[in-house]
């Protein structure tokens, strides 16, 4: 089986993405997310190594009627793995976390995480309670998964297994309060982003 | 449902004056009373968290979608969320927290006192001001100020509550 490239399996999973939000780990999640081009319905960590998937279910809880997608690395999931117990037991409806997992911590010179030597994250997800945990390694199972990020019903967790290959950093703004004031603009009017 | 007053009713109504609609939290003993009140009410929801850094990355995740959040720890979790409180200070977030102190005022346990003891410094070098009630008069008029300053200003903020206020924890072990 070919391994999966991280670039080719984010631009299947934000394809015809609608009004879907975006959470985005520290690392090359981010520059895979802005190599499909920048929204203002993205949210882009450059730091807050471990948050991503508690700041994809702030937003899930506030915006209940959107469906909110955290696209982090296996380097960045391991740092915050309690926050798959919090998310478990608050079964948010709308919330999807994708780990781009290439077992290895890219942005400090590829080292090889945890997942490299035997964790495993969807089981860790799956025995938090997160029922939809699901590993993916064939590039047919990212398009059925884009298709239940859009359609399903409860939280759901997908590590994508990646290939090591290495790409040109794309790089999406990293001024924090406008990367703020933009998404609560799109998602609250523009009268109220500073409030 | 409580029958006599107590500071946690006063945080109870600051909060729904102030629209705190999600509060997060590590439970903590002090904070017992508080967080009873807030799972009562059917306008907040809260959740538990496994460590204190989570609820700085879900409060900052709730604002960008309009949510207005508070953070329940105590003070030996004030390390835990070093790191994470880059997120709302580098994006002018508003950040409210309410700390439980240990480590101070007639402690028993000595691995409660340096985190105690720091508490203030490592919150103010992390950016977040930092204000303080010893008495229960003045529990409530300092959490709405600091929420004011906290959504009305964006700014990072912390309010103490003293061990002096909520009473230092018994042990058995403790001779008096």
């Amino acid at each position: 089986m070919t391994a999966i490239d991280r670039r080719e399996a984010v631009r299947r999973l934000l394809a015809d993405r609608g009004d879907l939000l975006v959470v985005t780990g520290l690392g090359a999640s981010t520059y895979d997310v802005a190599a499909c081009g920048d929204s203002s319905l993205d949210f882009p960590l450059w730091g807050a190594m471990g948050g991503a998937a508690m700041v994809g279910l702030g937003l899930a809880i506030a915006q209940p009627s959107r469906k909110v997608l955290v696209v982090t690395g296996d380097g960045e999931m391991l740092m915050g793995l309690g926050s798959l117990a919090t998310i478990a037991v608050e079964r948010p409806a709308n919330l999807r976390i994708v780990v781009l997992d290439n077992e290895r911590f890219g942005e400090t010179g590829n080292q090889p995480t945890h997942t490299a030597l035997g964790a495993d994250l969807t089981r860790i997800a799956a025995a938090c309670g997160i029922a939809d945990s699901r590993t993916v390694t064939a590039l047919k199972d990212v398009d059925s998964l884009r298709a239940d990020i859009h359609e399903a019903r409860g939280p759901l967790f997908a590590v994508i297994k990646i290939s090591a290959t290495e790409h040109p950093k794309v790089l999406p703004p990293r001024d924090g309060p406008s990367l703020v004031y933009r998404i609560r603009a799109a998602l609250l009017g523009p009268g109220v982003p500073l409030a | 449902m409580t029958t006599s007053p107590h500071w946690a009713t006063d945080i109870h109504a600051t909060f729904r004056a102030h629209r705190i609609t999600l509060v997060s939290l590590v439970p903590d003993a002090g904070h017992q009373r508080l967080i009873e009140l807030c799972q009562a009410d059917p306008g907040i929801r809260t959740v538990t968290l496994t460590t204190e850094e989570e609820g700085i990355a879900l409060g900052a995740g709730a604002y960008l979608g309009g949510t207005r959040s508070a953070l329940l720890i105590q003070s030996s979790g004030v390390g835990n969320c070093i790191n994470m409180l880059s997120l709302p200070q580098t994006c002018q977030l508003p950040f409210f927290t309410i700390i439980t102190m240990r480590g101070e005022w007639g402690e028993f346990n000595p691995w409660q006192v340096p985190m105690g003891q720091s508490t203030s410094g490592v919150l103010e070098a992390s950016g977040v001001t930092v204000f303080r009630a010893d008495r229960a008069v003045d529990v409530g008029p300092t959490v709405d100020g600091a929420l004011g300053l906290a959504w009305q200003s964006r700014r990072r903020v912390a309010v103490l509550l003293s061990q002096r206020l909520i009473g230092a924890k018994r042990f058995a072990e403790d001779p008096r």
